[in-house]
């Protein structure tokens, strides 16, 4: 079943990149949308039936070469049916959008072809990342963590006649490169140290990573951090965060459900994937995790306030996207992989609706993004204002406080935010994600009101032209309302809210429970009587997920056990010292409600802005214009790497193409080749004089020179 | 005694005879009407003649006191020499008779010659030496002008005359200084004469003129100037003949009188043959670009790959033996396939030598031209074509010797040597539309030919056909 959903589209890509021309358009189109469809379909099914026990097939054989042993393998466990459910269903109804919405497109001439190769694309990526999320060992994933990167490329320059599309797909592609450098750097380090990479090899040996040290960089580290940081270097890059996510926002330049299935609601959350799918090795690296902590924490804060002030509708939903990322980072950095998880599914069905929302308005609006154009749109676009109200909800998190009801934003950012709580001891990214939920707020919001509420601005005649998007572009938007709205609610439990269901979900074995509450003692006994009953293994398991917070001998005992016997059970692991997920259940009541007020704040705010008095932020951006161009230009990250890399890059690539290739090494060339040898041409041409005389002269010459030559060498 | 000998030089006595036989034949009954005939008779009988040499010779032999050798390296230079003639008689038939050349001493003077040729690599002694060298090349002379009508082919006929009497001259020189210093003409002599590493003056005199006098047979620089005048003078199936089997011929002996006669001393005529071998590299390279006339590049690409094998040679050692003798058969083989080609290059029935003329031959003949180019970047050395394998094995072997700087010369020229070959293809394929381009050319046994050697060029790096190991065997008899 795995193999129908991961090779499904990538047969449709096949068939419809080279074969289209056979099926024809419209075949392509069905063809593609309908296996996707089929691939959803299965994908339920795995995730529905699924026990939490995990299992893997072997499907080919890739590299064999020396200690390297690599397949083309499947490893289904909790995440990965998770991935499967997030990626077919979000790429299905985005292929099924697509339709509509790549109907006519002004980029391309009436008689190009265009709709083949873009679905064709869609379904690559679709299986680039399906290989990514059940890959088995480190090779494939990165397998399919570079396809996605090809595929995101093609489809950010989808427009390939504009040059901002170009500039945007290179840009894109080279900031992952730097992501992936340090991804790949990762992979080599740790197959040196576990000389595997198989996942299981490798988290069984996770506990010797954590004491043991490795020179990097002519210093020595603590391995499991530095391979860490490294891998979640390469996850910086993928999903965007503080410092490598300056080719997010440019990706808007591709079709808009693009940006919903790639730029929000996948391809992104591929680092997060990561980090909860290496957490048995992040678990052994607490500065791994408290950089990674960091970073979210920042990213989160940085894109909401560049969203604050952009005018692109796509890329307020973009910078959002960029700031929920940090969130789900700051979840799996503190050890609750769990939420991250949660906030990774329902973000993908809320944000990949607010993004295909935008594009139904854009649609509507003849691709008009800018958001300043427009306004009223309530009533032409019923349902898309509906579609992204509850977008809008899910995202705000909109809920009754203290309580498990509400949108799907709701339970999975408060899951967030009260692990960043417990995590950090009420530290700084607790509230720099508390600070993220209020400008959430308000610029989603802003976004609502600029875009359907007040009057009508911009091209009058636009305005007239507006429209509802067909049916092929409305159902996908609320197939994932549904989503928006009660994926928090169901899952809330296993993948959150209680630790028994969390563990029998995620296939983890169930004496964390009583572990996590510090009662460590009977743990350990207990691991003692099933030593004492010969389960060798099943005690090993027992102790190292209950010596709880140990220092002494025990805990290093168990590890070291561990470390020979089994990788850890379940699909994420928290170690037995990780109570973060306990406590942030226990978190005081201001803690739960902080987020709810931030929210309401946000709300009040957006509301009073662009609802009661439209005038007033022209007048609060003039008044604090230094901040407001701050915000726009993003923190001038551009203009500083454009400053700091992209300049010297190009001088250094001016100098060499100018200086080293045209003058030294063509001129080289060219001045033997065009200068020298023809005047020995000439010369040899002359010498040939037709003259028997000159022929012999030549040969006599050459004899005395031989024999002179050899007189002296002879004399020698 | 005289049995054992005469039997190890039967296959010569056979040719020998044969030769005269026809001769006096042809003169007493139909003269030139039989010339087609005895043309592919004699084409036959050699390819016989290298099938029974190359199947059923074994061993090592000596006949007349050690004046004549039979053994592996003979016998590889006998076979390519007598499948190169037999093609290129082949090759000649139907052309010369079109054009009313073929005479029925054509026929014989190419026996003879290649008896010649047959006694130069199986030297064992000077005499023999000699005697071989001047049956070939008195045969060679009178080919070169066989077109007595023609201004150029005689002009070309008297050239080479007079410029072979000079070198044959140098040669015997040469072949008296080493008699005066050695006291024998035998090369088994000479090498325990010139001893180990150190030699008396006079006889490296003697070596350096030896040297020359075969140097100007192989057309290198600076013997080589007779070369582009007789190629274009000569009739072109005589070029193609010059081009293919007295070079196999006089660098087998080359070979044999630096190995046999003079082994002793490698490190002194090693210099020699190396400046010799970049020299005629790149004097051959950088002249061939100014030509215009098919035959007279030939000419020049002739006296580059001649450098080629030189350094093979200049390795003076096993190895670099079987170099050379690898980069021979490969040099021959692809001499055949493009004179094949430009013997079929005609306009309104008239031979065309111009380059120009082939501009965007390949809209007209797609599958000729295919095989021109195979032929060309073949001989240009792109791999992965068979040429390129020659080259390598050369520049390997100077490599090994320790001779770094000639490799590395060797690998210079051959890229500015590209340039000439790269040009005919690209005539072939982007040239401008011109009126005079070539028609006909339809002849079956010179596609037949063609297409063979391009065929050779591709399907030969699967392993070369074989022919390294026997190149090996070769010489490993050669160099003790």
């Amino acid at each position: 079943m795995e193999t129908i959903i991961l090779f499904a589209p990538l047969v449709g890509a096949i068939i419809a990149g080279f074969g289209w021309r056979i099926i024809g358009d419209k075949g392509a189109q069905w063809l593609t949308t309908g296996l996707l469809f089929l691939a959803a379909l299965l994908s339920w099914i795995v995730f529905l039936s699924f026990d939490g026990e995990m299992y893997k097939y072997e499907l080919f054989r890739w590299i064999q070469s020396g200690s390297l042993d690599t397949s083309w393998g499947i490893r289904v466990d909790r995440l990965t049916t998770i991935m499967l459910i997030v990626v077919t269903t979000v790429s299905s109804l985005v292929h099924l959008y697509s339709m509509g919405y790549m109907a006519h497109d002004e980029n391309f001439k009436e008689t190009e072809s265009y709709r083949p190769r873009f679905f064709a694309y869609l379904s690559f990526f679709t299986f680039a990342m399906l290989m990514l999320v059940t890959s088995d060992n480190l090779v494939q994933m990165f397998f399919g963590w570079e396809g996605v990167g090809v595929a995101s490329y093609l489809l950010i320059g989808f427009y390939y006649r504009k040059p901002s599309a170009n500039a945007a797909a290179i840009k894109a592609f080279v900031v992952n490169r730097v992501g992936d450098f340090g991804f790949a750097l990762g992979i080599f380090g740790i197959y040196m140290v576990t000389d595997s990479i198989q996942f299981d090899q490798v988290f069984a040996a996770a506990p010797d990573m954590g004491e043991s040290t490795l020179s990097f960089l002519w210093n020595q580290f603590p391995t499991a951090d530095v391979l860490c940081i490294l891998l979640f270097i390469g996850a910086m890059g993928k999903s965007a965060q503080f410092f490598l996510h300056t080719w997010l926002p440019d990706a808007m330049e591709g079709p808009t459900p693009v940006s919903a299935l790639i730029h929000a609601a996948t391809m992104v959350t591929a680092g997060v994937f990561l980090v909860c799918r290496m957490s048995p090795l992040f678990e052994f690296a607490p500065y791994a995790k408290d950089m990674i902590v960091v970073i979210g924490g920042v990213t989160a804060f940085f894109a909401a306030t560049v969203g604050l002030v952009q005018n692109d509708i796509k890329r307020v939903i973009a910078y959002s996207t960029c700031s929920q990322l940090g969130y789900m980072f700051v979840a799996a950095g503190v050890g609750v992989y769990g939420a991250a998880m949660f906030h990774l599914l329902t973000h993908a069905f809320f944000k990949a609706m607010l993004f295909l929302g935008a594009g139904s308005v854009i649609h509507g609006m003849h691709h008009e993004q800018d958001m300043r154009n427009y306004g009223g749109l309530r009533k032409k676009l019923p349902y898309t204002f509906w579609a992204m109200m509850i977008g809008t909800l899910a995202i705000t998190g909109v809920g009754i406080p203290l309580t498990h009801i509400g949108f799907a934003g709701y339970l999975s950012k408060d899951a967030i935010i009260e692990s960043a709580w417990a995590g950090t001891a009420g530290g700084g990214a607790f509230w720099l994600l508390v600070i993220a939920a209020l400008f959430t707020s308000f610029y989603s919001w802003r976004l609502m009101f600029l875009t359907f509420y007040g009057t009508p601005r911009g091209d009058r005649h636009t305005h007239e032209h507006a429209h509802e998007s067909p049916a092929v572009m409305t159902i996908p938007l609320g197939v994932l309302a549904l989503g928006a709205v009660f994926a928090g609610m169901i899952w809330y439990a296993p993948f959150f809210g209680d630790h028994d269901r969390m563990n029998t979900f995620f296939g983890m074995p169930h004496h964390e429970e009583e572990a996590g509450h510090g009662d460590q003692e009977e743990g350990v006994s207990a691991a003692v009587e099933h030593a004492a009953e010969g389960e060798g293994e099943a005690a090993a398991d027992a102790l190292t997920q209950d010596t709880g917070d140990t220092e002494a001998g025990g805990a290093v005992e168990g590890e070291h056990l561990a470390a020979q016997a089994q990788p850890p059970q379940g699909a994420i692991f928290m170690a037995s010292n990780n109570h973060v997920l306990d406590e942030a259940h226990d978190a005081p009541l201001w803690v739960k409600v902080s987020p709810f007020i931030a929210m309401v704040l946000g709300f009040v705010v957006a509301l009073w802005f662009y609802i009661l008095n439209p005038a007033l932020p022209a007048r609060v951006a003039a008044a604090n214009r230094p901040l407001y161009l701050f915000l726009l230009n993003k923190w001038y990250f551009d203009e500083i790497y454009g400053f700091l890399f992209v300049r010297p890059a190009k001088a250094l690539g001016g100098f060499l193409w100018k200086r080293g290739d045209g003058n030294v090494i063509d001129g080289t060339i060219n001045g033997v080749a065009m200068g020298i040898v023809p005047f020995f041409t000439r010369l040899a041409g002359r010498a040939q004089s037709g003259y028997i005389f000159t022929y012999a002269f030549a040969m006599v010459i050459g004899i005395v020179v031989l024999i002179t030559w050899m007189t002296l060498g002879g004399a020698q | 005694m005289f049995q054992t000998d005469f039997n190890i030089i039967l296959p010569e006595v056979v040719l020998a005879v044969y030769a005269m036989l026809a001769l006096v034949g042809a003169v007493y009954t139909g003269k030139d009407k039989l010339a087609p005939a005895m043309t592919w008779l004699t084409a036959i009988v050699m390819v016989l003649i290298a099938a029974w040499i190359g199947f059923a010779g074994d061993g090592s032999h000596l006949a007349f006191g050690g004046m004549f050798h039979d053994d592996p390296f003979s016998r590889f230079g006998k076979v390519t020499i007598l499948l190169s003639a037999a093609a290129v008689l082949a090759m000649s038939a139907e052309y010369m008779e079109r054009r009313g050349l073929l005479r029925f001493e054509f026929p014989v003077l190419v026996a003879l010659s290649v008896v010649g040729m047959m006694m130069m690599v199986s030297a064992g002694d000077l005499m023999s030496l000699y005697m071989g060298l001047e049956l070939q090349s008195l045969a060679l002379y009178v080919l070169a002008s066989l077109r007595r009508e023609s201004a150029k082919s005689t002009e070309a006929g008297l050239k080479y005359f007079v410029l072979g009497s000079l070198s044959s001259g140098l040669l015997l020189f040469g072949a008296s200084l080493t008699y005066g210093f050695s006291g024998t003409t035998l090369f088994s002599g000479i090498i325990e004469a010139a001893g180990a590493g150190q030699a008396p003056v006079g006889l490296l005199f003697g070596l350096v003129l030896i040297a020359s006098g075969l140097a100007f047979k192989v057309s290198a620089v600076p013997f080589h100037m007779w070369t582009p005048d007789v190629y274009e003078g000569a009739p072109t199936p005589v070029t193609a003949f010059f081009a293919t089997a007295p070079k196999v011929a006089a660098m087998g002996l080359f070979a044999r009188v630096l190995h046999d006669a003079f082994g002793g001393v490698v490190g002194d005529w090693q210099q020699i043959i190396a400046v010799l071998s970049v020299l005629s590299m790149f004097l051959g390279s950088i002249a061939a670009i100014g030509q215009r006339n098919i035959k007279r590049l030939m000419a020049y690409s002739s006296i580059a790959h001649m450098g080629y094998a030189l350094m093979g040679l200049s390795a003076g050692n096993a190895f670099g033996v079987q170099a050379m003798l690898v980069y021979m058969a490969i040099y021959v083989t692809m001499n055949v396939g493009t004179f094949a080609f430009i013997l079929s290059m005609e306009r309104d029935g008239q031979p065309v030598v111009e380059i120009d003329a082939l501009n965007l031959y390949a809209r007209r003949e797609p599958g000729k031209a295919l095989a021109l180019l195979v032929l060309m970047f073949s001989l240009a050395g792109v791999p992965p074509l068979v040429g390129f394998f020659g080259k390598l094995y050369v520049l390997r072997a100077a490599y090994e010797a320790g001779l770094i700087w000639l490799a590395v010369l060797g690998m210079v020229a051959s890229v500015i040597g590209a340039f000439y070959y790269l040009r005919i293809v690209y005539y072939m394929y982007f040239g401008e539309e011109r009126e005079e381009g070539l028609d006909g050319g339809k002849s079956p046994v010179l596609w037949a030919f063609l297409m063979g050697s391009a065929a050779i060029m591709l399907l030969g790096v699967v392993n070369l056909f074989g022919i390294e190991g026997v190149a090996q065997a070769a010489a490993a008899t050669l160099v003790h």
